[in-house]
């Protein structure tokens, strides 16, 4: 009777955030997915009852393949070249400061402290003032004078070079070229750990793969009628610098607590076996960082996937070189009164965002579970 | 029993709360929403436009309601969930133009104003051409509060003495005396972050077109794929040779900035930036710095104006109605702009309240021939605006005239330009 009590008011108590939930999230969802697949945005978009029309996927499609939506196309690889760059030397960062305050015998509370009070800031101010250090002509640029070198040139946010160009009428190319690199590693993996079943399938899969490539299949494929050249942006360094700069005190702590939890008996058994400081980090700690590692890409990714008011504050919104999905979203909807593309292009960000977080959900129930 | 305490109170805290709303709508003439992005430097105008408002209607009072940021941007977005959530204010700040027409005038959500220009003898205040701009077939849409000037060149004096150079008429002259600057150092001319390229471009397309041709870009008339526009382009790409490299990461005052400190010799900028130079650098107008009409337009006025309109279902009609009669009055409109740095858009304004820039536009705008302003929203509707911008990138990336041209055309088909 008691039990059956207790999981009625248990139910009653988490109904209400379950509604609301239901409501404001998992409805909105669905609006917009209901939004994306129509031609809302039409002439007169802003009537009070806006008569649409249901179009499927046009808009999706035409967002990858349509003459004027080369913008987005250029957002997304932009997004996938900051995330891979922010994420990556976040973690370098926020390790190797972990790793320098685990060394310091004075003034640890100091140190967390200040590399941990950029993360105190909000997006825009860090934007804000990121963008006078990076203005060409001072901060940052200047900064090699001060000891008589000659000052920079590099223009940090507005260069408009381009590097690793690449056609995206041949985007299924590098797609499967991407996977392939994925596997690889998976496989290597699986090799340093003697995983003799894991080792076959990936070398199966990277098999099967390298034989689409070199078939030419995909690179027959013509998404577009006309060659389009997409690639990294020089100007996105600026971007990444600031982001980092804010995030790499958070990562840094996470390794932090992580080194804590690490018992002291593992590396003085390390020690007594004849280990080097360097052999400690390497075979003890590294290996025990694991899942915080995954659950700081985690974090760190969906924060790089959905970023928007860093760039906005730092490049404002019509920079085409730093431009991500989200500002694009932003500008579509509100700007151009084209509220369906808006929808769509938020429901791809949704999409790459549950690519990257559901995995991890998955794994940590099946722990807890198991 | 301690149950039924609490549903009595909660009853009678409902009952109160429902008194209150009652007592709050009985007292619906107490209240005027006005919507806008002014804060900061245009903030004073606005509250000394407030003041008079409630110094004429004491039992009104005025909720300002402003969302500040991005020039507009930000306001923009929260007045289409206001209007699409069916809560609209009782009138807001708008670029007159197809920026209102493109937007809330096709969509039903505007009254029209004929019947108040004609009550108020509007028709006869402001220019032809400016109601031409305000108006589609079925009414005029919204009053203007000021009216801006974008094509205008500004120099200082003293530097281009110095350096040995006139102010350009045309662009040939620019194309002349610009590697004389370049020898000495001086970044010939100025440009900020994408908006001010295209509010460069339409000066451009201007003198290139002339104000004919300029006009037909909008009506749909001129193709975007045609030799004209694509020359517009050319030409809009050799100018770009002599500006400065780092233009994307300026403001457009930091744009202005740079003819100020010497460092660039012309910028092209609307009359903001006299007031810019004027107010917050201190210089004196005429000597302190100096100014022209964009080269090429000499006698032709490209325009744009905020403005107000009459929301659909507002609440406070006759507050708002109130509002508008004394934004197109010879008072609102001479208490406004001084202090805004714009100019009236009546003809009759008293010129003795305003300095000698604002002077000078003034008389142009009397004399000149006025068309509207592609970057301020008044030829083209905000879905032209919004590709546009991306247009421009793609053209400031690859300075490629045909492939901006082609893409100008596709985003017109698009948006409906001319239709």
């Amino acid at each position: 009777m008691q039990s059956r009590r207790d999981n009625l008011a248990a139910a009653l108590i988490i109904l209400p955030s379950i509604i609301l939930l239901g409501i404001f999230v998992y409805g909105f969802i669905a609006q917009t997915m209901r939004v994306s697949m129509t031609d809302w945005g039409q002439e007169a978009a802003m009537v009070l009852e806006p008569k649409v029309n249901y179009i499927g996927l046009a808009n999706y499609s035409d967002l990858f393949t349509g003459f004027l939506n080369m913008r987005f196309r250029q957002d997304l690889t932009n997004m996938l070249f900051f995330t891979l760059l922010f994420v990556g030397l976040s973690l370098l960062a926020g390790l190797l400061l972990a790793v320098l305050i685990d060394q310091l015998a004075w003034g640890e509370t100091f140190f967390r402290t200040v590399f941990l009070y950029p993360m105190s800031l909000s997006f825009v101010v860090t934007g804000t003032i990121w963008r006078w250090l990076l203005q060409p002509r001072g901060g940052l640029n200047v900064l090699p004078t001060l000891v008589g070198l000659p000052a920079g040139k590099f223009l940090w946010l507005t260069s408009r070079d381009q590097t690793l160009a690449f056609d995206w009428s041949h985007i299924f190319y590098y797609l499967c070229l991407g996977a392939l690199i994925l596997f690889s590693i998976s496989a290597c993996s699986h090799w340093v750990r003697g995983e003799a079943a894991g080792l076959r399938a990936k070398l199966v899969i990277c098999a099967v793969l390298l034989g689409i490539l070199a078939s030419g299949v995909l690179t027959s494929i013509k998404l577009l009628p006309f060659p389009e050249q997409h690639g990294f942006n020089k100007a996105l360094w600026g971007i990444v610098l600031a982001a980092v700069w804010q995030m790499s005190g958070y990562t840094m702590a996470l390794y932090l607590a992580g080194l804590r939890t690490i018992p002291d008996e593992l590396r003085e058994a390390a020690r007594v076996d004849g280990a080097s400081k360097f052999q400690v980090y390497r075979y003890v700690d590294l290996p025990l960082l694991g899942p915080i590692t995954v659950s700081a890409v985690v974090i760190l990714g969906h924060i790089a996937l959905k970023i928007f008011d860093l760039i906005f504050a730092m490049a404002g919104p019509d920079h085409y070189p730093t431009s991500v999905p989200a500002i694009t979203m932003f500008l579509k909807t509100f700007r151009g009164n084209e509220l369906a593309v808006g929808s769509a292009i938020g429901v791809i960000l949704l999409i790459l965002v549950s690519l990257l977080i559901i995995p991890y959900l998955i794994t940590s129930f099946k722990a807890e579970e198991g | 029993m301690r149950t039924s305490r609490w549903l009595k109170l909660v009853g009678m805290c409902g009952a109160l709360l429902l008194m209150f709303a009652a007592v709050t709508s009985a007292a619906v003439q107490g209240e005027l929403e006005i919507f806008s992005w002014w804060a900061g430097d245009e903030g004073p105008a606005l509250e000394a436009l407030i003041a008079l408002y409630e110094k004429t209607y004491p039992e009104v009072s005025v909720i300002n309601a402003t969302v500040t940021g991005g020039a507009g941007v930000h306001a923009k977005a929260v007045l289409k969930t206001r209007m699409l959530g069916g809560d609209p204010p009782d009138t807001f700040q708008v670029h007159a133009g197809q920026e209102l027409i493109g937007t809330w005038v096709v969509a039903n959500r505007m009254e029209d104003l004929t019947w108040l220009y004609e009550e108020e003898g509007w028709m006869e205040a402001f220019p032809a051409d400016l109601l031409g701009l305000l108006s589609t077939e079925e009414g005029i849409w919204s009053v203007p509060v000021n009216i801006h000037r974008s094509n205008v060149l500004y120099y200082i004096p003293d530097n281009l003495a110095q350096w040995g150079v006139d102010v350009p008429k045309t662009w040939d002259e620019f194309f002349e005396i610009a590697p004389k600057l370049e020898a000495q150092g001086i970044i010939p001319l100025s440009v900020g972050e994408n908006w001010t390229a295209t509010h460069l471009w339409e000066c451009v397309a201007l003198s290139a077109l002339g104000p004919e041709k300029y006009g037909q870009l909008w009506d749909g008339e001129l193709s975007w794929r045609s030799p004209e526009v694509i020359a517009v382009w050319e030409l809009f790409g050799r100018i770009l040779e002599y500006t400065n490299p780092d233009a994307p990461s300026l403001s457009w005052q930091q744009a202005t900035d740079m003819v100020v400190s010497g460092q660039a010799a012309f910028n092209i900028m609307g009359d903001w930036a006299s007031g810019y130079m004027s107010t917050t650098l201190k210089l004196a107008p005429g000597t302190g710095y100096g100014w022209a009409a964009a080269p090429g337009t000499e006698g032709v006025f490209i325009m744009l104006s905020d403005s107000f309109g009459l929301p659909v279902g507002c609440r406070h009609r006759d507050n708002a109605i109130a509002w508008l009669r004394m934004l197109g009055s010879l008072e609102g409109q001479d208490t406004f702009n001084p202090l805004k740095g714009s100019i009236s858009a009546r003809i009759d304004s008293d010129l003795t309240k305003y300095d000698v820039y604002l002077q000078s536009a003034a008389n142009d705008w009397r004399t000149n021939r006025i068309v509207g302003s592609l970057a301020h929203g008044v030829v083209a509707n905000e879905r032209f605006m919004n590709d546009f911008a991306t247009v421009m990138d793609i053209f400031l990336a690859s300075k490629n005239a045909e492939a901006a041209s082609n893409a100008a055309e596709a985003v017109a088909i698009q948006s409906g330009i001319g239709r």
